[in-house]
């Protein structure tokens, strides 16, 4: 982990451990998903460099692709149908398609029993995905892990507001809304009575507010983090 | 040697409030091992904390009296965090400590430039909608706020004496360094092209300079003439960049120069928000804008500036202006530090963007290879406010919170026409990973697409206001 070792100097008291954290929930084993594909798919899908078209079609940049989407494969016209309705390759879709092809696409040509081991197709899936479009170089792509639902019991954070963990918080928030309460363009959020604040922000996260860069920061503020929010905006209009 | 630190005991789940962690740490751990014993220790809620009480670690320590002294018996009258780079990243970084340690650390900027302009809405200002002066922020505030600002070049780190070697001859200690150089360009990537001929084909990738040198080329231009960009391979800054330029460019020759053509030159499959410029650009400016892809030689390309030449796949094109945009790697210091791998960028663990050469150092935005965030000013925002928290905590015995980042780019087609693209993502086991992500949708209509750009021009002022401001 560290190319670099140093006896690390021991400040007592003040040197507080750093927070350890695999909060995304991976998709799956590629490695192990390396040998389902191998099992499972390579006797008709090329994937990886060079994959080329053969009996299925070529499994590169499957995720977020239109189903029946490659122009130089003859596609069952089920399939192509599907993917004018607009059925696009996501990891919901992917695993009910290799579970049971037919379920989601009735007449299908791809004639595999499906997978049924959810583990195992978890795996294939998260080795697919190495081979489709990266979110670094396409911020859209398709997420790489699964947002783990954090629960945080009421005792695990001081609720009731903290304002300190809402001032960690609200850095997310200032990036865009101002911390002097100035605005233009974006909303002013600074000194809102709390009620307001909190109503407001489970409105987005329910999604009954539309405006999706606030329905996804909203959708990983828990109960807590959304007082502990309100209660910092509220101070900070106090000053 | 280095006594076996193991932690003893993990926070029951809900037996202790956040507030009270950070006192009750007297222990840190070394190495890989005890970092992976503590993540085999983690609660299921993923978000336990670990905590070495005092008395288990005395009774494992030698070095108990070392634990028990704070820094100022370490002879040094405040904890020192040295921070290269005051760009996003780095002006956040220093920025958030200073502010919120309220001077219990001291927090030291080194940046060449008094003044810093802004990669994010250069292109605007290409496209004649902001101002160029607009784009440039000074340091002081973050100055005012108690960062002393050195204006300077870093020229070396010494890891093993905590030092950064500055041009000018001066040595500054650190407890915690901070890198957030930004971005170089790989050399030799495009032939032909290297920075002695940016004059005559600007990259105009670091904003400054380069942008206005661009924008005086894109308004000379002969009539009918050609605009060509050559686009990077990934991974590089701001993945909707290129196209946003060429959709800025076309907006301005569209008024000035209409018979003028743009050839883009990729050597990309795809790129970010690619359906939307595509429609965009049919929409707003029909037939002035191609694409060669790597299908049909755009990974093949070499440049001529002396002739203005572009040489797409052994033929040879004249061209009127040309952007080049090379490959991309970290900021030079960043590898003058041992900080980066291979790749050319800096390896960094996915819960803290710390080092994964050194624990002493953080590597911030651009520079940084992290996993699943794009490069860009929100992304460095983000992730320095993370850092700030961690170094702040590990310095004072702050609260330490878990890692939150995020990132939207908004970009603009044409007048009042603006998209965005955003995510969240969170830390993996082995690197940053997206959890969920957004994209404007092609057929939006006008309303909606203004009000996205006004909410660009707003984010544009909330993240300067939050740097710089």
């Amino acid at each position: 982990m560290f190319e670099k070792l140093k006896p690390l100097i021991l400040v007592g008291a003040l040197l507080a451990p750093t927070t350890v954290l695999g909060q995304a929930t991976p998709i799956g084993d590629a490695a192990a998903g390396a040998q389902v594909y191998q099992r499972e798919c390579a006797s008709c899908h090329q994937i990886g460099d060079g994959a080329e078209h053969r009996i299925g079609p070529h499994l590169n940049r499957i995720f977020d692709r239109r189903a029946g989407s490659h122009d130089d494969f003859r596609y069952s016209e089920a399939l192509v149908r599907q993917g004018r309705d607009g059925l696009f390759w996501d990891l919901a879709r992917l695993h009910a398609y290799i579970e049971n092809p037919r379920a989601l696409v009735s007449g299908t040509r791809m004639s595999y029993r499906g997978l049924r081991d959810e583990e195992r197709r978890a795996n294939l899936i998260a080795y697919m995905r190495a081979y489709s479009d990266q979110p670094q170089n396409i911020p859209e792509a398709s997420p790489t892990a699964i947002a783990r639902e954090v629960e945080l019991s009421a005792e695990t954070l001081a609720i009731e507001g903290d304002v300190e963990y809402g001032e960690f918080l609200s850095a997310e928030c200032t990036t865009c809304h101002q911390r002097s309460g100035e605005h233009s363009g974006i909303p002013g959020i600074v000194g809102w009575p709390e009620e307001d604040f909190v109503v407001a922000m489970h409105a987005y996260k329910q999604k009954l507010r539309p405006h999706e860069v606030m329905q996804s920061v909203t959708q990983r503020l828990d109960d807590e983090e959304i007082a502990a929010l309100a209660a910092f905006f509220r101070e900070l209009g106090r000053e | 040697m280095q006594p076996d630190i193991v932690p003893k005991k993990i926070a029951p789940k809900g037996m202790v409030s956040l507030s009270r962690l950070a006192s009750d740490y007297t222990g840190v751990w070394t190495n890989r091992k005890e970092r992976r014993e503590i993540r085999l220790n983690r609660g299921a809620n993923g978000r336990d904390f670990m905590i070495l009480n005092r008395r288990s670690f005395l009774g494992t320590a030698t070095a108990a009296s070392a634990a028990l002294s704070a820094p100022m018996a370490l002879g040094q009258a405040k904890p020192r965090v040295v921070v290269i780079g005051g760009g996003s990243g780095g002006g956040t970084v220093a920025r958030y400590i200073a502010k919120d340690s309220n001077g219990a650390v001291d927090v030291t900027l080194i940046e060449p430039s008094r003044k810093y302009y802004t990669c994010y809405f250069s292109n605007l200002y290409l496209g004649g909608f902001w101002e160029f002066d607009a784009l440039g922020h000074d340091y002081g505030n973050i100055a005012r706020l108690g960062v002393n600002v050195i204006h300077d070049w870093a020229v070396g780190v010494d890891r093993d004496a905590q030092t950064v070697a500055l041009a000018s001859g001066e040595q500054l200690s650190y407890d915690r360094l901070v890198v957030a150089p930004g971005i170089d360009f790989v050399e030799g990537s495009v032939p032909g092209w290297d920075v002695s001929q940016q004059s005559l084909m600007p990259h105009a990738y670091k904003s400054g300079t380069q942008a206005q040198l661009l924008k005086h080329q894109i308004e000379n231009m002969r009539e009918g003439g050609t605009f060509c960009m050559v686009a990077p391979p990934n991974p590089y800054r701001c993945p909707p960049g290129p196209g946003e330029r060429v959709s800025m460019v076309a907006h301005v020759l569209s008024e000035i120069n209409p018979t003028a053509k743009i050839l883009i030159v990729d050597p990309k499959e795809n790129y970010s928000k690619q359906a939307l410029f595509e429609e965009g650009w049919e929409r707003h400016y029909p037939g002035m804008v191609t694409r060669i892809g790597p299908d049909f030689g755009g990974e093949n390309v070499e440049v001529r500036p002396d002739a203005m030449e572009v040489i797409i796949d052994g033929v040879v094109e004249a061209v009127d202006v040309c952007n080049v945009i090379p490959a991309q790697k970290a900021g030079k210091i960043a590898e003058l530090a041992g900080l980066t791998n291979d790749s050319g960028w800096a390896p960094v663990l996915p819960a803290d963007m710390r080092s994964r050469m050194d624990e002493n150092v953080f590597v911030l935005g651009d520079a940084s290879a992290q996993g699943a965030m794009p490069k860009s000013g929100y992304s460095a925002n983000s992730q320095a406010k993370v850092v700030a928290n961690v170094i702040r905590g590990e310095l004072t015995g702050s609260r330490i919170f878990p890692a939150r980042y995020s990132n939207t780019c908004w970009s603009l087609i044409a007048t009042n026409d603006g998209v965005k693209v955003g995510a969240n993502y969170e830390a993996g086991e082995d690197q940053i990973e997206s959890v969920s992500s957004f994209i404007s949708q092609t057929g939006e209509d006008a309303e909606l697409r203004q009000q996205t750009y006004e909410e660009s021009i707003g984010w544009y002022n909330g993240i300067v206001a939050d740097i710089f401001g």
